[in-house]
Formats: C-alpha cells, sequence, structure tokens
C-alpha cells in the first residue's frame, strides 16, 4: 500500500488496553497490496480485534498459504509467530500447531484460490475436525497474485477484467461450512468494519473451528462494471441477517431483548454473542433453516452477511480426541517415556 | 545340507481363512524350543480369497535371511498346488490336503507326498462351517509338530497364554492341534531328514516386526503429536504406536491422553500437520510408503527451507506407482534423498532389523530437532511387518531428548533482537523460538526466499547465503548419523556395500563367497549424508559390489552423486522383484558380475 509508514509512537489520545498494549502494538508491517485494498480493511478490523480482546501478541500463531490474502498476516500482529505455508497448505499447519499447544489461538488467513480450489480438501477436513481457530477467508472471487483468473468463488455470469464471462457455479464456503457440519459460520464485507469486528471477535471466542467469509474485494483485477465481487455490486446487494453485538465475559449484557427478534448466546469462555433484528423465519442455530434460508436468498442475488450459524455444543479437535488439559508439546520427558523396567516387562510378549 | 535345525518349509494358504495366527504359532513355537528361525509373511493386496504364503527358516548359525529353498511345502491351495510343489527342492517332502485325491500331473518322482485328510478330519470334528475353516490350519500345526519335532509341551504353554480369556476357543486349538498330531504319528512316516532339536539360542532374544519396534521407539522418543494417512506397509506403525500410547501415555488421574493421532485425509495434510505441530514445539512424525512421499514432496521442501523438524518413517515397498504394495524393494532412496523441488537435500537412516528400527526411530527425533529438519528412516515392508528374532530392546534411563537449540523467554529477553537464522552454530543450525513464549522471538516462518534475519528477500547474496548454510548444515550431519557398520575379511579383494534389511542375506552370502575363495570386506551404510568412512571404504577396493533392492542402484547412484569415488569401482548387484533378498541372490549376482567382467577381459585381450 504506497503510504507513508506510522511513527513508531503511539498517539497520546490511543487508550491502552488492560495488557497495557495501545492499538499500534497489534500492528504489523507496512501493507504491500494495492492500495484500497479489501484485504487491508480486514488487517485494520484484526488489529482491532486483537486489540479490544486483550490478547497477549505472543499467544496468537498466525498462518496462512499463498496468494495476496495469506500475505496479510504480515501485517498485523508483529509480535506474534507467523507461519507462511504452502498453496492450500494452511488447515494442516494450523491443525498440528494447534495439537501441539492448546494454549495458542490460532488465526488462518487464507483466500478464494487458497481455500476453495488448491486447499479445499484441506479447509472441509480442518473443519471436520473442529480445530479451535478463526479460519478468515479473504474472498474477492479472482486470483490476484497471477493477474485475474477466476477463481471458485467467482459467480456464474460475473466478468473478468478482460470481459469473459464465468460459466461455472461457485463454490461458496458459508454453505459448503453448513452442509459439512461447521460449527461456526459468518459473512462479512471488509467495507463493514463495525460488524466484521463483531465478528471476529465471536469467532475468536468459539471453542471450535470458526469459519468467517469477509467479501473484499480486488481493487485491480475484479472491481469493474460486471463483476459480482466489486465494492460497488457488494454494496448494492448485500443484506444484514443479523446485527451481531459481542459482549465479553466481564462485562453484563444490558441492552433490551426484544422477544422473537434478539437472541443470546453464551460462547465457551464466558463472552456472550447477542443477534438482533433476527428475521422472523431465521434461526441461527438451526443448520437445514439456515441453509434452505441462505440459499433461496442468494438465489435472489442478495448476499447475506452477518453471524449465520452457530453450534457452541460440539466438541472441538482435542475434545475429540480425549487430550490432557496441557500443552503436548512441553509435557515432561518423565511423563512420555515408560522407562527402562516397563520395555523389559513389554518384551515378555515377544518371547 | 538340510538337516536337524537346519531347513526351511514354506505353507501355502488363502487368505483370509486364519493361516496368519496359525504360521505365528508354528514360528513362535520355534522360537521357544531356543533356535534362530525367521518367518517370511508373502501375502497378497487383499483381503480375502487369494493365494498367500509363509516361509520359515530355521538355522541353528543365526542366518534368518529369506531363502528360497524350501525342503518342505505345506500346501493348503489347490488353486496354487503346482507351483507350489515345483518350488521343493529334489528329495523334499510335500504335505497336501488329501480329503481329495492329488492330480496325479502334480506328482513329481524326486520329492515325497504325505496326504493328511484336513478337511475331513476338521468336518468330522467340529460342528461350525467357519470353525471347520480356521481349525484346518491348526489341525496341520499339530502334523508340523508330529514331522519337524516341535516340543508339543511348548505348544500347549502357547495356548494357554493366547486364549487366556477364551477357554472354549483354547479347547477347539487344542483339539485341532492333537487330531494332526495324532493323525502324523499313526499314518504317517515322522522320521525326516531335517528336524528341530532344542537349543539355547534365543533367550536373549524377542520376536518382533519392524513396525512395532519403531512405534516403540516414538514412543521412548517421547513423541506427542503423530499424523497420519493409512497405506501399506506402514500403517501397522500408527496401529502400534497408538496400542502403546493407550497403554503407556494415559494420565493416570484423569485418563486422558498425553498424545495426539491425527489421520489426515491425505499424505499432504499428515506431513502439513507434522511440520505445523514440530513449528509449535512438539516432537512429532509420520509414517507412510513410496505413494506417500511422492505427495509429501511439497512440503519436504518446505520444512528442509523453513528448517522445520519432522521424522517420516517410510516404510517402503515396491514402486513405480501403485507398485505391488504388499512386497518389499529399496526403491525410495533417490526419493527421499532429494525429495521436493528446488536444491533439497534430506538426511536419512537405514534400519537393517527391528532393533535398528527402534534405536534410529529415537536418534530420528534427536537429528530432526537438532539440524531443525526433516529426516527420514527408511525401512521396508520385510523390516516392518515380518517377525524378526532380535536382541532385546535396552532402554537407558540416563537418555534426555536432544530438543535442538530451542530459546526459553528469558533467553530471548536477554537478546538485543532474536533472528531466526543467526548466529548459527559449530552445526550450522540457529535457535529456534516457540509461538507462545515470548513477543521477542516472533517471525515469520516462509518458504518463500529469505535472508538470514528471516526476513522475506528476492536478493541473489542473500539467499544464497541461506541455502548455502543449508548445505553445510547437511554435510554436518554426517558426524552426527550412525556411523557405517564395517567387516573387515584378511585377505579381502573386494568391498561389498549394502544397506538395512539386506544385512542378514550378505552377511550369509560373506561365508559362501569365502568358501569359493571369494573374500570380501563388507560395509553397511546406515545413513546419508554419508560418513566420511564410506568413500575411504570405497576407495580401498578396486571393486566394490554394491547390493541393494531396487532396479536402478540407487545406493550406487548415491554413493557416486555424494562422494568422489570413480564410477568403475562400483559395481552393481540388484535383486528387485518383491521378495526379501536371499544369501543365494547375492552369490549369484556377484559371481554372475564377475564371470562377466572375466569374459570381458578376456575378449578385451583377445581383441590386443
Amino acid at each position: 500500500m504506497p503510504s507513508i509508514k506510522k511513527p513508531p509512537v503511539a498517539h497520546p489520545s490511543l487508550q491502552p488496553n488492560t495488557l497495557g498494549l495501545s492499538l499500534r502494538d497489534y500492528e504489523g508491517a507496512m501493507s504491500t497490496l494495492c492500495a484500497g485494498c479489501g484485504h487491508d480493511s480486514v488487517t485494520a478490523a484484526l488489529v482491532r480485534t486483537f486489540f479490544e480482546l486483550n490478547v497477549a501478541p505472543h499467544m496468537v500463531a498466525k498462518l496462512s498459504g499463498i496468494g495476496c490474502s495469506s500475505k496479510t498476516p504480515t501485517y498485523f500482529l508483529t509480535g506474534a509467530h507467523g507461519f507462511n505455508s504452502a498453496h492450500g497448505r494452511m488447515p494442516a499447519l494450523a491443525s498440528g500447531a494447534a495439537a501441539a499447544n492448546r494454549d495458542l489461538t490460532i488465526v488462518g488467513i487464507s483466500g478464494d484460490g487458497d481455500s476453495l480450489s488448491i486447499g479445499l480438501g484441506q479447509l472441509c477436513h480442518a473443519l471436520r475436525r473442529n480445530v479451535r481457530m478463526l479460519y478468515l477467508i479473504e474472498n474477492n472471487g479472482v486470483y490476484g497474485l497471477t493477474k485475474g483468473q477466476f477463481s471458485a468463488s467467482s459467480d456464474v455470469g460475473s466478468r473478468s477484467k478482460k470481459g469473459e464471462k464465468n460459466l461455472q457455479r461457485p463454490i461458496d464456503p458459508v454453505l459448503l461450512g453448513l452442509s459439512l457440519g461447521a460449527s461456526f459460520i459468518a459473512r462479512g464485507f471488509s467495507g463493514d468494519k463495525q460488524q466484521l469486528v463483531a465478528l471476529l471477535k465471536a469467532a475468536l471466542s468459539h471453542r471450535g473451528f470458526a469459519l468467517v467469509d469477509v467479501l473484499s474485494p480486488c481493487v485491480t483485477f475484479n472491481d469493474h462494471e460486471g463483476s459480482t465481487k466489486s465494492y460497488k455490486h457488494t454494496r448494492a446487494h448485500r443484506l444484514t441477517v443479523v446485527e451481531t453485538d459481542f459482549v465479553p465475559p466481564a462485562q453484563e449484557v444490558t441492552a433490551q431483548q426484544e422477544p422473537g427478534t434478539t437472541l443470546s448466546v453464551t460462547l465457551h469462555d464466558g463472552s456472550t454473542v447477542r443477534l438482533s433484528r433476527v428475521p422472523e423465519d431465521y434461526d441461527p442455530r438451526d443448520r437445514s433453516k439456515v441453509f434452505s434460508w441462505l440459499e433461496a436468498h442468494q438465489h435472489r442475488g442478495e448476499i447475506p452477511t452477518g453471524l449465520l450459524f452457530l453450534d457452541e455444543a460440539h466438541g472441538d479437535m482435542h475434545q475429540m480426541a480425549s487430550t490432557v488439559e496441557r500443552r503436548l508439546h512441553d509435557l515432561p520427558f518423565e511423563e512420555l517415556c515408560p522407562g527402562s523396567a516397563a520395555l523389559e516387562a513389554f518384551q515378555k510378549d515377544y518371547h | 545340507m538340510s538337516g536337524i535345525n537346519n531347513f526351511a518349509f514354506k505353507l501355502a494358504n488363502v487368505n483370509g481363512t486364519g493361516s496368519a495366527s496359525a504360521n505365528g504359532l508354528l514360528m513362535q513355537a520355534i522360537f521357544r524350543m531356543g533356535i534362530p528361525v525367521s518367518g517370511k509373511n508373502l501375502f497378497p493386496s487383499n483381503i480375502q480369497g487369494l493365494p498367500t504364503w509363509y516361509e520359515v527358516r530355521v538355522n541353528g548359525e543365526g542366518h534368518t535371511a529369506r531363502t528360497p529353498d524350501f525342503d518342505l511345502m505345506v500346501a493348503m491351495n489347490a488353486e496354487t498346488y503346482g507351483r507350489d510343489i515345483a518350488e521343493v527342492v529334489p528329495g523334499g517332502y510335500v504335505l497336501y490336503d488329501s480329503t481329495w485325491p492329488l492330480d496325479a500331473q502334480l506328482k513329481r518322482a524326486d520329492v515325497t507326498l504325505l496326504g493328511v485328510p484336513f478337511a475331513r478330519l476338521c468336518t468330522e470334528h467340529f460342528a461350525e462351517s467357519r470353525e471347520r475353516i480356521l481349525m484346518k490350519n491348526i489341525v496341520y500345526v499339530g502334523t508340523l509338530a508330529a514331522l519337524l519335532d516341535i516340543d508339543m509341551a511348548t505348544v500347549h504353554q502357547m495356548l494357554e497364554e493366547k486364549f487366556e480369556r477364551k477357554p472354549r476357543l483354547k479347547d477347539s486349538n487344542r483339539k485341532a492341534i492333537e487330531l494332526g498330531y495324532r493323525y502324523a504319528r499313526e499314518h504317517l512316516d515322522c522320521e525326516l531328514p531335517f528336524g528341530l532339536k532344542a537349543m539355547d539360542a534365543t533367550a536373549d532374544k524377542i520376536l518382533i516386526d519392524g513396525n512395532t519396534a519403531t512405534a516403540l521407539g516414538c514412543l521412548y522418543a517421547g513423541a506427542t503429536v503423530a499424523a497420519w494417512y493409512p497405506i501399506t506397509p506402514a500403517t501397522s506403525v500408527m496401529d502400534a504406536f497408538k496400542s502403546l500410547c493407550q497403554r503407556f501415555r494415559r494420565d493416570p488421574v484423569t485418563g486422558k491422553n498425553r498424545y495426539a493421532i491425527l489421520q489426515a485425509e491425505d499424505e499432504l495434510a499428515a506431513i502439513g500437520m507434522v511440520l505445523g505441530a514440530a513449528w509449535a514445539g512438539a516432537r512429532t512424525f509420520t509414517s507412510t510408503a513410496g505413494p506417500g512421499v511422492s505427495l509429501m514432496g511439497e512440503l519436504l521442501g518446505l520444512g528442509y527451507y523453513a528448517e522445520v523438524p519432522a521424522v517420516v518413517f517410510d516404510v517402503q515397498r515396491t514402486g513405480p506407482s501403485t507398485g505391488m504394495p504388499t512386497r518389499t524393494q529399496q526403491g525410495d532412496l533417490l526419493a527421499c534423498a532429494y525429495a521436493s523441488h528446488g536444491d533439497t537435500k534430506h538426511v536419512l537412516l537405514f534400519p537393517c532389523d527391528p532393533e535398528e528400527c527402534f534405536y534410529f526411530a529415537v536418534k530420528a527425533f534427536d537429528l530432526a530437532e537438532r539440524f531443525q529438519t526433516p529426516v527420514f528412516v527408511l525401512s521396508d515392508l520385510d523390516i516392518g511387518m515380518n517377525d524378526w528374532a532380535v536382541k532385546r530392546l535396552k532402554w537407558d534411563d540416563s537418555y534426555q531428548p536432544d530438543r535442538g537449540k530451542v530459546l526459553s523467554a528469558a533467553e530471548l529477553d536477554a537478546l538485543k533482537k532474536y533472528y531466526r537464522y543467526w548466529p548459527e552454530n559449530e552445526d550450522a543450525v540457529a535457535a529456534r523460538s516457540l509461538p507462545g513464549v515470548s513477543s521477542k522471538g516472533a517471525y515469520f516462518a516462509r518458504g518463500s526466499g529469505h535472508n538470514k534475519y528471516g526476513g522475506y528477500t528476492e536478493l541473489p547474496s542473500e539467499y544464497q547465503e541461506v541455502v548455502d548454510r543449508l548445505a553445510r548444515k547437511h554435510r554436518r550431519a554426517a558426524r552426527a548419523v550412525p556411523a557405517p557398520v564395517i567387516h573387515r575379511t584378511p585377505g579381502a579383494r573386494f568391498g561389498i556395500v549394502s544397506l538395512g534389511g539386506c544385512d542378514g542375506a550378505v552377511r550369509e552370502a560373506l561365508g559362501l563367497l569365502k568358501q569359493r575363495g571369494f573374500l570380501a570386506d563388507y560395509l553397511r551404510v546406515r545413513a546419508f549424508p554419508f560418513d566420511e568412512r564410506v568413500e575411504g571404504f570405497l576407495s580401498s577396493h578396486d571393486v566394490n559390489f554394491v547390493v541393494e533392492q531396487n532396479r536402478d542402484g540407487q545406493l550406487r547412484t548415491l554413493l557416486l552423486a555424494e562422494t568422489s569415488v570413480e564410477k568403475r569401482r562400483l559395481k552393481s548387484v540388484r535383486v528387485y522383484g518383491g521378495f526379501p533378498l536371499s544369501a543365494r541372490d547375492v552369490v549369484e549376482g556377484i559371481t554372475a558380475k564377475l564371470a562377466a567382467e572375466r569374459q570381458a577381459e578376456r575378449e578385451a585381450h583377445q581383441e590386443e
């Protein structure tokens, strides 16, 4: 992003969070993406989210694959470890990291090429495994780094910059997630930071695989007339299904609850997601209802956004594997090695 | 010459009929009589109905490599009678099911036929149809006990142990064995020119397969995260690891697991999980075979370049492609040595039997973490899935894992600034920092071009500085890997070089060659990169025979590429049909090479 580098000193008006860190402490290196790229807005929302959730940067692990989206982990949380892995392989690396150290907050950043084409299998299986992580797809319907090919999320009839029309049906990560049994599914828009921050906070508090599809337009290759992933098209067709409000554990839920239209869900860490203006015929806890509702609305060309589905009852990878509630990677060796006497006894069965 | 405690027999069965447990029982009984024995299971890639064979070799001198010469054939599969009977040595015996008459065409004048009506005996004495099929195998165990002088007390003791909690099964097994034993005693001439006599050569040994030994090594090394995709012949590594963990890695208070085994969607994901877990600090591994290694290629390069420790157990089977999944080979040497695109070089260990599988598994984790790189342990189907009599495994309780240089929060705080790939130590390795420890240690692991500080680069000098260090690091590992094993023979003119599961056959062949006046030194390569002693050995012999189990002489190629030895010094002996190597293969291979050379020399002289 061709702009000037920010000064290292925080502005005095910036309030520190409970860890004594300022918003600036959650930023990263200068973005090298195009000016106006949707991904930079997502980065800003992530910075805001981690700051407001008072997350210690070193407890976050940022992982990505390859592509424009996969560059973004460099642009936030300099104080967190990052792994820019291989194209489409981030879900496997994230699964391994989560298995080794359950205390890490795992953040996977991917794109529509990385997740819906080369890495589709890995996305599906990390989701089935219910790895506790934020899985964020910066979805722009186009291959940016290789200059403008259609991606698997390109809509039928959407035109490329060169005027070519896409004829293949798209893979919708939200409907995919629903059918595969994802426990948390949201869709946001890089142009609506307030909504995105609320969604990201809820996603990071979810105990399981939190799939967040973010429409994040590519200003260079997919922001023209005829594209269904442009800023203009997204703004014109976006539909906020539910208003999402995130309330951290310590805070009390104070807002008036209007019966029928407001819904509160308590997450495992004690925080609450308050969903308001929920349509009468919509229930974010009912998988099949959500599926048919979204399909019907998307068929009309609408782009529903918000926290679309939530299932807090499903166990995550560690629960399913019944692992000890400690970090596996630094368990004391004495607890892992049975020792010489046990080996001697074991071999009795082999004589 | 065959004789007491020196013979081989082969059991020809139909798979899925329960023959495996009967054959295992036979081998274990001989082992318990204190006699060196080995069993090779030649099974089809199938669940039920196809021919399957089990070969047992008894050798009082301790030679337990495969032999292709069978003194006795237990022909239980009518479909393969022809080729089975043809395999018996002249003067040998065939034990067959005489419930039905044997086709006159199959009879051989130089082979004695021993008929036992196995099917009829079972029909008369067992009621259920499944039991009648299963017990046929146990009946022939009884017959063989009579023919070969297997100690019946030992057999009964084993049945007691095996069916301790299944009294009904114990009774039918006991009955079946008695049936076979009694029938033989009453109807057959049991005086064969070979048989068993108790010895005391296995007291300090165990009978174990390499995959179980590998899993034990992983358990003892403290591995906590394993990721895999099912594949023959590596599956039993993870099966064994799981059952060991269920036994030894449960928290005594909570009952929760001190390990995680992730069954991945494919090998691409399996190695990805290993890299993710290793990056986060776990001791972690995957087990696979050739097709899996091909899929893992992409991320093995990432592990190499981003310097992430990983242990890969490749239980080799025959390639290329799907190949023969239930046949053995050493065909992945080059695929593993240089796995992935670009300039990559990996560390490989070559265990020769289950005993080394155990020790090398532990070593592999130490090497991977010390050198921050993927390490392969290449066994094969023969080592991995067959039971071998090996020395009892020992564990040194003073062992502490070498986790390599990993910085603590305090160490990171003491630094002015942390860089991932600088400064390097004497191994050409820089200190790691793990996520979740300190912001001071935060860095970006990446498979893209990076400089020694860990930053992205596209500058030639910065890029080369890092990949040159990686080459240096690989060379340094030569001093840390298991050293070659060298056997010297006074007056030897030739060298023999081999690796892995060829060892038993080569050592036996050395003795046979010596009888023919061919004296050779023997070096067994146990790892790549090669120790300097490997090159020294090769250079000190004008002719070295490189014995290996693949078509293209991959070890020879690797030796030529990675040492400065001249091509003319290395002759190739290759056996790659899929069965374990025999001493006869080695002897015939070397003598044929020598004869061909002499012929060539003679022709060269004539031309002059």
